[in-house]
């Protein structure tokens, strides 16, 4: 075996995925900022060519920027950005405080038991995700069945709106991303050393502040992970508001999805893309910048 | 656990967690065998609704349809997603290795919209350009989910690749094996449960995506999360209870079997060692003598 021919080898297996990727998930990236700076027309497809001849005839490129003016000017796409960075907020903080105590109950059970924990963990996530939000409807409807439920008790007198307000999104949003809280989670709860914590206790320490002082600190790094897993899709979910939420929960997915499917405004809805990949890059590249470290720290430890 | 007290804590943390995911899924399931149309007031048993789906037409269709489209999906994105696991994990450091990187982790947390968004207007510039693909439908879906559901498989198969020792490669390579051999001989049977459940994941991710298939599929390219979510839109229908029962426990049923099935190969395994181990004494007590 030649090394020049190994050399040819490796460079086809790492070509097929870099260029899929390059070409399906990279490069469409342009033709959404491309897309932003165009014109809507009454035509296929619907909007102006950024290069077109001008009044003298001559091609010239024409860079539109009222699509962004556009965004700034109407409060609704400003409201819709702040309200949606607000829900994915809220929901990544609720999804932290029901997954940390669970993925910390299964990484300190006994071994036989971790992975059949694990196991209800994903389950869910193996059944439609469309349902699994459908399901709510059914309970948390006025005449639903927690309603119900609540007025056969005695508890309430009349039914509860909750359907159709921020907080059945909340609720949506912590039961459909919570596994993807815990798994990062429980993967670095698992890998800590107990006797630490023991240390500590035999020390005097009680076992609170234990936690507080070490087990909280160590997990930094699955909580950042979590969150960012969490947090980054929350913002632009479309699925949860469209289905849970009402008529005045401004999600800047949905308004993405409005402007495109119902307004058929290809160019605006490129501008909310743009401007909603320039607010998730702070939390991308700083996922990214975590998820690198862990590596580095797995190989470093081999 | 160090005491009782905070060991019951812990277990409640457990079960409060697990009511949470799974007594919404029961209700529906509960729900599907109701006789009345309205969906959250039990009426009595029945089957009815599951007949009613079954004849559904574009249901059925569209859940063909779906089928389909997810197992072209699975293979393709275990090729690109394995081939993606190689290149980040066995070739050492190579030019925009970390770039790869981002674009293999990017497509799981980007919001869908954003993606389906960018892939049609992908498709829309080079069919003016090209004329490839020719309009929306299957096969603009089938690159749309190669792209998003092949990060799953790389991502399971660089973990895998990654607990691997090199070494048992290495020397084989030392020996004189070609790379292609070792990793048909030695590589590939080591990973292919993790590329099994590489598949099934890229499988049932296709099978459910619902916003970016939206973008980039053609008047006659509806698949089964499009049928469901127009309807699911209109209210409540009990038929969609009846799918979800036969989705739910079709998902159950495999990861059952998959459980019998890894169960049977751990405990053969223990048994092949616990023989070798008894050969090996027989063996020693015979040399002895």
């Amino acid at each position: 075996m030649s090394v020049a021919k190994f050399k040819f080898g490796r460079l086809g297996v790492i070509s097929v995925p870099y260029v899929w990727m390059l070409l399906f998930f990279l490069v469409p990236f342009g033709f959404v900022l491309k897309i932003s700076f165009a014109e809507m027309a009454n035509a296929i497809p619907p909007y102006t060519d950024l290069y077109r001849p001008g009044p003298d005839g001559e091609p010239q490129l024409f860079l539109n920027l009222d699509n962004y003016r556009y965004l700034l000017e109407d409060e609704l796409y400003v409201l819709s950005y702040l309200n949606s960075l607000k829900i994915a907020a809220i929901s990544t903080l609720l999804c932290l405080l029901v997954g940390y105590p669970m993925a910390y109950a299964i990484a300190n059970a006994g071994e036989s038991w971790r992975n059949v924990f694990l196991m209800l963990v994903i389950l869910p996530s193996w059944t439609s995700f469309l349902i699994r939000i459908y399901a709510w409807i059914g309970i948390l409807k006025n005449e639903g069945l927690l309603n119900n439920a609540l007025m056969s008790l005695g508890i309430i007198d009349s039914p509860l709106q909750i359907l159709q307000t921020d907080l059945a999104v909340y609720i949506g949003i912590v039961y459909a991303y919570l596994p993807f809280m815990i798994l990062p989670l429980y993967t670095n709860l698992v890998k800590h050393d107990y006797s630490l914590i023991e240390a500590a206790q035999d020390l005097g320490c009680s076992a609170w502040k234990a936690f507080l002082r070490i087990t909280l600190p160590l997990s930094k790094g699955g909580i950042v992970a979590g969150s960012m897993l969490v947090f980054i899709p929350a913002v632009g979910e479309f699925v949860i508001p469209e289905l849970l939420g009402g008529p005045d929960t401004l999600m800047i997915g949905k308004v993405l999805w409005n402007e495109f499917n119902s307004n058929r405004d290809w160019p605006v809805a490129s501008a909310v893309a743009c401007v909603m990949l320039v607010v998730l890059i702070v939390p991308l590249v700083f996922f990214q910048y975590v998820q690198n470290k862990e590596l580095a720290k797995q190989e470093d430890g081999k | 656990m160090n005491n009782g007290r905070s060991s019951r804590t812990l277990l409640s943390f457990l079960v409060f967690g697990f009511a949470f995911l799974y007594v919404p899924i029961l209700l529906l399931v509960v729900y599907s065998f109701n006789e009345s149309r309205m969906v959250t007031i039990w009426g009595g048993f029945s089957t009815k609704w599951y007949g009613a789906l079954l004849q559904d037409q574009a249901m059925l269709d569209a859940a063909w349809k779906s089928l389909r489209l997810a197992f072209t999906t699975a293979c393709t994105s275990l090729v690109i997603g394995t081939t993606a696991g190689l290149a980040l994990t066995r070739f050492g450091r190579f030019r925009g290795k970390s770039l790869l990187g981002g674009l293999i982790t990017a497509p799981m947390v980007m919001p869908e919209v954003i993606t389906g968004l960018a892939l049609l207007l992908l498709f829309v510039t080079m069919e003016q350009i090209f004329g490839w693909p020719a309009g929306r439908g299957m096969t603009t879906l089938w690159i749309a989910h190669v792209t998003f559901t092949s990060s799953y498989v790389a991502i399971i198969i660089a973990s895998r690749l990654r607990e691997l020792d090199v070494s048992i490669e290495e020397a084989a390579l030392d020996l004189g094996a070609t790379p292609f051999k070792v990793f048909f001989l030695i590589t590939l049977p080591i990973i292919a449960p993790a590329m099994m459940s590489g598949w099934l994941l890229a499988f049932t991710i296709s099978l459910d995506d619902l916003v970016i298939s939206s973008f980039v599929s053609g008047p006659s390219s509806t698949t089964l999360p499009m049928v469901v979510f127009s309807s699911v839109r209109l209210g409540l229908s009990p038929k969609i209870n009846a799918l979800a029962t036969i989705i739910v426990s079709l998902v159950s049923a495999g990861v059952i079997l998959s459980g019998i099935v890894m169960m049977r190969q751990e405990k053969k395994r223990q048994k092949e060692i616990a023989q070798a181990i008894e050969d090996a004494k027989r063996q020693e007590a015979v040399g002895a003598a």
